[in-house]
């Protein structure tokens, strides 16, 4: 059933999350938002690891593996990135990523 | 050659050496007439080692088919700079070292006693003692030095007591300058002696003086091609071992410090400054003599000019000074230039090598003379507390064996016969009468001169009128006039001394006897220089401050010492200080380390320029990260393809 | 344990037995207690290694020992011994012990101060018995960092200019020195799996000349900026005017003769061909040093400026000499750091003597102290004669050997430079006496401020050490100068 789906669908898929991720990161001031934009960029990988491990090795594992550990990955870094923001927010009484610029030089 | 059995002769210096350790490191806690003692002690035993010495070289066993023989009677190695030129600490005994011997001894010995009173009530009494054993070490290691670079050595060490004993009253800042004046002129000199040392080392190869003045050996040939500016290496080398010998024994233009020196004791200035240290540049060039003479004339008559023409200079100038001590001085430079003088003209064989033996002979007898005369000096100022000639007069009544003492040091000076300085100065003028006609006229005039000031100082202290004295003048104690009278015999006897059958250039003695035909117009001459002095000083007179008039321009340079001190101030205060070091301290401070300043300024104004970059913006970051991301993956992908 | 490693050992046990120290009388007992005996273990050194001579081992370096502890890059701590470092050992643990005497009343902080000063001279002893030249560099480094806290926190003045200046000249120094180093461990060997920082095994390689040429400048002037080399002298004025006492003893007695010790070893004998081509333009800065170190003495008005002034002139002749590549120059070359360690050592104690009673340095404030501290004032006389070249004195001995060495070049370039070093005597000899005449002589200055007394026991000590050792190769150098003359024949060979 999956063979009816060419891999390019996917890697398209990957590829404009990927991008959506990047421009939402550069752009957005919104740290949160900043954070769900990373979130998207890794989800692109995990996409693309899983595709490359369908597609072309079948017989092996690591692909999906790798997804997983992403996620975990994605998951505590969430959790730190989180507090940092409300630290944060505490400190300087606002989330906008470009007055947090107290530790410059 | 290697003589064992004058092995005694190291204890000399090693004697005095010790005795100044004793009394230096005792410093402050042996009382100050034990160290006086001591000292005097210690000397005695020199004195008496070095009279037996003289007695065994010159009469005993010195000769050996009819010339005197060089011994090395003591030989150990102090270092070694190659496995050829080793620096050596001997002990050579020839007729010079073993003459010096006797004038050192004797003159310090002298100088000793008659400490034991003079500085009696002075601080630093112990100090004293202990600088003059130092002085008197050093000088007898100069003189029995067995290599140049051992008299170096000493030569230093002998530039250095004197510094200290210039200084002895160090609270006072005249002879805090003098004694800096001396030790840096000299220590100008010896920068030549020592480029000259090791000239003459590279040429010959060795420092050892029984090589190097071998007449038939192989080190005379050397070097005498020509090298550099027309002159040959040896003439070079032996010309700035003169510039040595030129500082020590105050030749024009190096004299300034001796007249200065007499800040310090008077017996200080008898012994370092008029006997024995300030000969040691005649002393030197004797020693070398036969390189001199053989392979570089050149060299050897400048010598004599130098030497006469500080010796004209110098008696110029004595006759307008009122300082005793300084016209004493002015005195010392002019005889020792007339020992150079001498040295200049003579030859080397037999009748040829008069001159030489002449200014051996004139260095014998100006030591004892010389230093009577300011032993005599010593006494008086003891008694009238002053040094100018203004403030004395009338002595004779109240110091009658001083004023006797210092009359027979004036005519032996002036060369009036049957006294010790007329022999030795007879001998010089006929060899500079042989050897050069220029010469002998300027020294012929010197010796009247010397008459001259000598009389004027004579009767300005001791005749004329009487001054206003704050305690009435006595004459010294025992010990003083001891030495007085020591001194005065030997400066009547020491002339009758044959000193052409001792003291040879060759070694080989020769018959010397009185030219009457240079004695009798000497004669005259210091006659009329006794004359005139009599007319102008014996009395009060208004005579000195007219002729001083009638002199005019010549009599305010001679009396301002011909400006010679002021040059040599401007080129130290000026061009040393001011021209040289402060800009070069100015130098280092803004040019030299403003550069190492400016490197480190320049990486902080870097620093400061691109930690913009830094601005804290996280986005920015991101973008440039991308930005890079991007270029680097389109750059592999061409590379790739390509 | 190999007997040289005892040289670590000493102090870096004393330094573990300060930390648990109580109060300011166990420390300086401690301190002192640990260099004393170092500088006992350094004359048994002495004695052993003679004793080794004398029974034949023609070895270039005695009591060799090796532990490899970097197998990747083959570093080992490799040590041995020959008469140049074991002198430089001996007269290390000479300032160490008296600079610790003379900081026998430090007040502030005198537990970290020990410590620093302690490890400081432990890096001074390890440098001079690696030679093994990565430990080298680390012992190098191990030196001058302890300095730069020495001078910023117990230095006086603009304390925190001058150790930050001296220290980064003199890491700026070390990073050329890195690279030369490593340049060198490169050409050790032409089988890149051997390669080797051992100073023989390097020697024995044959490096290229192109290379050679490429790092003999960089290993030189490495060294050379530590032996103040013109014009990268500048941070010896300003980092011994505000150093404390005791490390500008060490610093200027030892520190810079690391630099000195460097150039020979390592720069001359690891890169012979090289140093003979470009021999010409070191003599030049080195001459200029001699010279301009000595001009600008005359003028200084601080006593520490004058000294640091005159060690660039005399620091400049040790380079000079080993400039000259033959034996006797380089004899004077070693004995010239050794006196000149000793010396200003002694000038360096004397002058915070002198300060800690006067409390003030400017030559122009004092006068006739000779008068209120006869003993001070003598060792400054003797110190300053010293430093002139005054014979039976060590300057002397060195000064000589090295302008005799330096003579027997006959060409013109060579006399020239020689006789212009030669004119420093003079030079040297007018700002001595221009100090010795204002500072000690002359009338005594209305110095009711001063604290009259004259030196203390520990002083004293200090000072009769320093000058007997100075004494001691002023009057018979031979002993010393022969046993030299033996370990830098290798050296020379390799530049002939």
């Amino acid at each position: 059933m999956i063979e009816k789906i060419g891999i390019e669908n996917l890697l398209i898929l990957s590829a404009l999350m990927f991008f959506i991720g990047v421009y939402g990161f550069l752009v957005r001031k919104n740290l949160i938002t900043m954070l769900m934009s990373v979130e998207l960029i890794l989800n692109a990988v995990n996409i693309n690891f899983v595709a490359f491990n369908r597609y072309f090795y079948p017989e092996k594992l690591q692909g999906h593996f790798f997804a997983l550990f992403v996620i975990a990955v994605a998951a505590t870094e969430v959790a730190v990135a989180i507090a940092i923001i409300i630290s944060l927010y505490r400190k300087i009484r606002t989330i906008d990523v470009e007055k947090a610029s107290e530790m410059k030089y | 050659m290697i003589n064992d059995t004058y092995s005694f002769t190291v204890a000399i210096p090693l004697i005095v050496f010790f005795s100044f350790l004793i009394i230096g490191l005792g410093f402050g806690r042996l009382k100050p007439m034990v160290s006086g003692i001591f000292g005097t002690m210690a000397l005695l035993a020199v004195t008496a080692l070095s009279y037996f010495t003289a007695y065994r070289y010159f009469f005993v066993d010195g000769m050996m088919n009819g010339s005197f023989q060089k011994f090395i009677a003591y030989d150990a190695l102090w270092m070694s700079f190659t496995d050829s030129l080793q620096v050596r600490m001997g002990v050579l005994l020839d007729p010079i070292s073993v003459m010096m011997l006797v004038v050192i001894s004797t003159v310090s010995l002298m100088v000793h006693i008659y400490s034991l009173e003079y500085m009696k009530h002075e601080e630093g009494f112990s100090r004293y003692y202990s600088f003059l054993s130092l002085f008197t070490f050093s000088m007898m290691g100069l003189v029995l030095s067995s290599n140049i670079f051992q008299i170096y050595i000493f030569w230093e060490l002998v530039g250095l007591s004197s510094y200290l004993l210039i200084g002895h009253y160090y609270e006072r800042p005249s002879a805090v300058a003098a004694s800096k004046k001396a030790f840096i002129v000299t220590r100008f000199a010896d920068f030549g002696f020592l480029i000259g040392i090791l000239m003459l080392s590279g040429i010959t190869g060795t420092f050892d003086f029984l090589k190097i003045t071998d007449p038939g050996g192989s080190a005379l040939t050397q070097g005498s091609a020509v090298g550099f500016m027309g002159l040959s290496v040896m003439t070079w080398s032996l010309l700035l071992v003169f510039a040595g010998a030129a500082g020590k024994s105050a030749m024009f233009p190096l004299h300034i410090w001796l007249p200065d020196a007499m800040e310090g004791p008077t017996p200080v200035s008898a012994l370092i400054h008029a006997a024995t240290m300030v000969v040691a540049g005649v002393y030197l060039v004797a020693r070398l003599f036969t390189v001199y003479v053989l392979a570089a004339p050149d060299a050897l008559i400048t010598i004599g000019y130098i030497g006469t023409f500080t010796s004209l200079f110098a008696a110029v100038i004595a006759c307008t000074q009122f300082d005793i001590k300084r016209v004493l001085a002015f005195s010392t430079i002019s005889q020792i230039g007339l020992m150079m003088g001498g040295l200049g003209v003579s030859g080397y064989t037999g009748q040829e090598g008069l001159g030489y033996t002449a200014s051996m002979f004139h260095l014998f007898t100006h030591a004892m003379f010389k230093a009577l005369l300011f032993l005599c000096a010593g006494a008086v100022i003891h008694a009238v507390h002053t040094n100018e000639m203004t403030g004395m007069g009338g002595l004779r009544k109240y110091m009658p064996v001083t004023n006797f003492a210092f009359l027979i040091g004036c005519l032996a000076i002036a060369g009036v016969p049957p006294l010790s300085g007329f022999f030795s100065k007879d001998e010089i003028l006929t060899a500079a009468l042989e050897k050069d006609k220029l010469l002998f006229a300027v020294q012929y005039a010197v010796a009247g001169l010397t008459a001259f000031y000598m009389f004027r100082l004579y009767y300005s202290i001791f005749w004329n009128s009487d001054r206003q004295y704050h305690s009435k003048p006595h004459e010294s104690p025992f010990a003083m006039l001891f030495a007085l009278i020591f001194l005065s015999a030997a400066s009547i006897v020491s002339g009758f001394i044959p000193f052409s059958r001792l003291v040879t250039p060759d070694l080989k003695p020769f018959d010397s006897h009185i030219h009457w035909a240079v004695a009798i117009p000497a004669i005259a001459i210091a006659a009329a220089g006794i004359l005139i002095a009599t007319l102008m000083y014996r009395k009060e007179s208004g005579l000195p401050a007219k002729t001083a008039a009638a002199f005019g321009g010549l009599y305010r340079a001679a009396y301002r010492k011909f400006y010679i001190d002021e040059i040599y101030i401007f080129i130290t205060k000026n061009v040393i200080f001011r021209y040289i070091s402060a800009p070069l301290a100015w130098f280092d401070r803004n040019v030299v380390d403003n550069a190492m300043n400016s490197i480190a300024a320049l990486t902080n104004l870097t620093s400061s320029r691109i930690k913009g970059l830094q601005s804290g913006q996280l986005q920015q970051y991101a973008y440039v990260m991308v930005t890079g991301v991007i270029i680097v993956v389109l750059a592999a992908l061409y590379f790739m393809n390509a | 344990m190999n007997i040289l490693l005892w040289l670590i050992f000493i102090p870096l046990s004393t330094v573990a037995v300060l930390i648990f120290c109580k109060d300011r009388r166990q420390y300086r007992v401690t301190s002192a207690f640990g260099m004393g005996l170092q500088l006992l273990f350094s004359a048994y050194l002495v004695f052993r290694y003679t004793e080794e001579r004398n029974a034949g081992n023609a070895e270039p370096m005695a009591f060799m020992y090796s532990y490899r502890w970097f197998d990747a890059f083959n570093i080992s701590f490799m040590t041995g011994i020959d008469a140049i470092s074991l002198s430089l050992v001996v007269l290390t643990s000479i300032v160490a012990f008296t600079g610790i005497l003379v900081s026998w009343r430090m007040e502030k902080l005198p537990k970290e101060f020990f410590i620093s000063l302690i490890t400081l001279a432990m890096g001074v002893f390890g440098f001079f018995i690696t030679i093994d030249l990565f430990t080298m560099f680390l012992f190098y480094e191990l030196a001058v960092i302890p300095m730069y806290l020495l001078i910023g926190i117990w230095g006086s003045g603009r304390k925190e200019y001058s150790a930050m200046k001296l220290t980064l000249m003199l890491m700026g120094a070390s990073a050329l020195l890195l690279v030369g180093i490593l340049g060198l461990y490169v050409y050790s060997s032409p089988d890149v799996n051997i390669l080797s920082f051992s100073i023989y095994d390097i020697a024995s390689a044959d490096i290229p000349l192109e290379a050679q040429r490429f790092f003999f400048p960089l290993v030189f002037v490495g060294f050379g900026v530590l032996g103040a080399l013109f014009p990268l002298h500048t941070w010896s004025p300003d980092g011994h005017s505000s150093a404390p006492t005791a490390v500008s003893m060490l610093h200027a007695g030892v520190l810079m003769k690391m630099g000195g010790y460097g150039c020979l070893r390592v720069a001359m004998f690891l890169l012979p061909e090289a140093a003979k081509e470009m021999a010409w333009f070191f003599i030049i800065l080195t001459t200029i040093s001699i010279v301009y170190g000595a001009f600008g003495a005359i003028v200084q008005k601080d006593l520490k400026y004058i000294n640091a002034y005159s060690s660039v002139s005399h620091c400049g002749l040790v380079l000079f000499a080993m400039l000259m590549m033959n034996q006797t120059a380089v004899n004077g070359s070693v004995l010239q750091m050794i006196s000149h360690g000793l010396m200003t050592a002694l000038f360096f104690a004397l002058i915070g003597m002198i300060y800690e009673r006067t409390h003030t340095r400017d030559i122009r404030f004092m006068g006739g102290l000779m008068k209120i501290m006869p003993f001070l004032g003598v060792c400054y006389m003797i110190a300053g004669f010293a430093s002139l070249g005054l014979p039976g004195l060590s300057g002397f001995v060195a000064e000589m050997n090295v302008f005799v060495g330096a003579f027997m070049h006959t060409d013109k370039f060579h006399r020239t430079a020689t006789i212009i070093a030669v004119a420093s005597i003079v030079i040297t000899a007018v700002y001595i006496l221009r100090v010795v005449g204002t500072l000690l002589l002359g009338p005594l200055r209305d110095g009711h401020e001063f604290e009259t007394g004259d030196a203390r026991w520990y002083e004293r000590w200090a000072n009769i050490l320093l000058i007997a050792s100075i004494a001691a190769i002023g009057i018979a150098p031979l002993w010393l100068s022969d046993a030299l003359i033996r370990s830098i024949q290798p050296i020379i060979q390799k530049l002939q």
